[in-house]
């Protein structure tokens, strides 16, 4: 075929092109519907979820996870663009661990030495490893989705990145359950949690976000 | 005609092909194409594989096609082009065996030349429409040989316009599935 006539059959598709910045927002409404069903089906609220909404260390873990999701999302968005880098975004990423690191080492010198051990390992670190992937799923399901009607140029890169950003979300639905609030416990248990999902999403991408 | 009154160009071109003015994407695509080829000569000179030429041009303007939506009208539209261009370009001749380094900078700069072509024959498309459905086949056929319209297409193959239009866009889609089947073949 002529390169002239496949321009005029291409110009003949006159379907609108699905955009790629309103798929993408729609994922992301997508993806908090879906952590949000199965946190209010199945996990729920804390017991005492009344008396920690005054405590300012499980508040914080709702400003590093939301910051995480936020951040991240960002990051796809720019990501899911052929001519997108992450170089500037990249580095809104570093926010979300800079909070938490500075969290950390304020925890290090509140409490004393003898209670880090108790701090770090909680109670909770099981359904801590389970509970946030598996909130994951679904929002890491709608940003695959949303990045197949982008263009991204490194298809791992960008589903990892997917696989952050859903993290990011079911890690905030699931700190409302969770009642290890140090943040000695966040910064040791979550990212192990966040680095399963950006796993499952770099392996995924891969295959998936190919164009 | 400069490289940024070119952009400027492309983008409003876009811009009412968004608003779904056909005969203002043939003229953005048309005005595309050399560019592209360009772009594809320089670096099959570089790996000796200038048979392929043309196969890439085809290749990246579907892709173009298929991917439209991911260009932001509030960027420019230049290395939008060029980022497809070289994304593709690596693709083919990686299937073709050759581990090469492309910088998006040479893209950008060879997107500047006009390539009008000689010989715009390709043959990797006519293998890929080999492979679709009959009548996705029949369409992209019936439209590429003369040019014939939505309409005469539907009347020839006694089909409503609609499913035309649906079979078309679905034939494109198969066409770049399958392109990117064969990339990962070998």
């Amino acid at each position: 075929m002529k390169t002239d006539d496949l321009i005029t059959v291409l110009a003949r598709d006159s379907s609108p092109p699905w955009r790629f910045r309103p798929v993408l927002l729609a994922a992301i409404c997508g993806s908090i519907i879906a952590a949000a069903a199965l946190f209010f089906a199945g996990i729920g609220f804390r017991p005492d979820i009344a008396e920690a909404l005054g405590s300012g260390r499980f508040l914080f873990k709702f400003v590093v996870t939301i910051t995480l999701a936020v951040t991240a999302s960002l990051a796809v968005g720019a990501l899911g663009s052929p001519a997108g880098g992450v170089r500037r975004r990249g580095l809104l990423l570093a926010i979300a661990p800079a909070l938490l690191a500075g969290a950390a080492l304020l925890e290090l010198a509140a409490i004393p030495q003898s209670q880090w051990g108790r701090s770090l390992v909680g109670h909770n670190a099981r359904f801590c490893l389970t509970l946030i992937p598996l909130l994951a799923v679904g929002p890491l399901a709608c940003f695959l989705a949303a990045l197949r009607f982008g263009a991204p140029a490194n298809p791992g890169l960008a589903g990892a990145v997917a696989g952050l950003a859903a993290s990011g979300i079911a890690a905030t639905f699931y700190a409302a359950n969770c009642d290890d609030d140090s943040p000695l416990f966040v910064m040791t248990w979550y990212p192990i949690a966040t680095m399963l999902v950006v796993l499952a999403g770099y392996v995924i991408g891969r295959k998936l976000l190919r164009w | 005609m400069t490289a940024s009154s070119r952009e400027d160009d492309w983008a409003a071109s876009m811009r009412a092909a968004m608003a779904g003015d056909a005969g203002a994407y043939h003229s953005f695509l048309v005005s595309v194409a050399p560019h592209v080829r360009a772009v594809a000569r320089a670096r099959c000179r570089d790996v000796d594989a200038a048979g392929e030429v043309e196969d890439i041009v085809q290749e990246v303007l579907l892709t173009i096609h298929l991917k439209r939506g991911t260009w932001d009208p509030s960027r420019p539209i230049g290395p939008w082009v060029a980022a497809i261009t070289r994304n593709k370009l690596i693709d083919v001749l990686r299937r073709r065996g050759h581990r090469i380094s492309i910088p998006i900078e040479d893209v950008m700069d060879t997107l500047h030349v006009e390539d009008k072509g000689d010989g715009l024959l390709a043959r990797d498309i006519d293998t890929m429409l080999a492979q679709l459905k009959a009548p996705q086949r029949e369409i992209v056929r019936s439209i590429s040989l003369d040019g014939s319209s939505i309409r005469e297409t539907a009347q020839r193959l006694r089909m409503t316009e609609g499913a035309v239009r649906v079979a078309l866009h679905r034939a494109l889609k198969a066409l770049g599935a399958l392109y990117r089947s064969s990339a990962r073949e070998d």
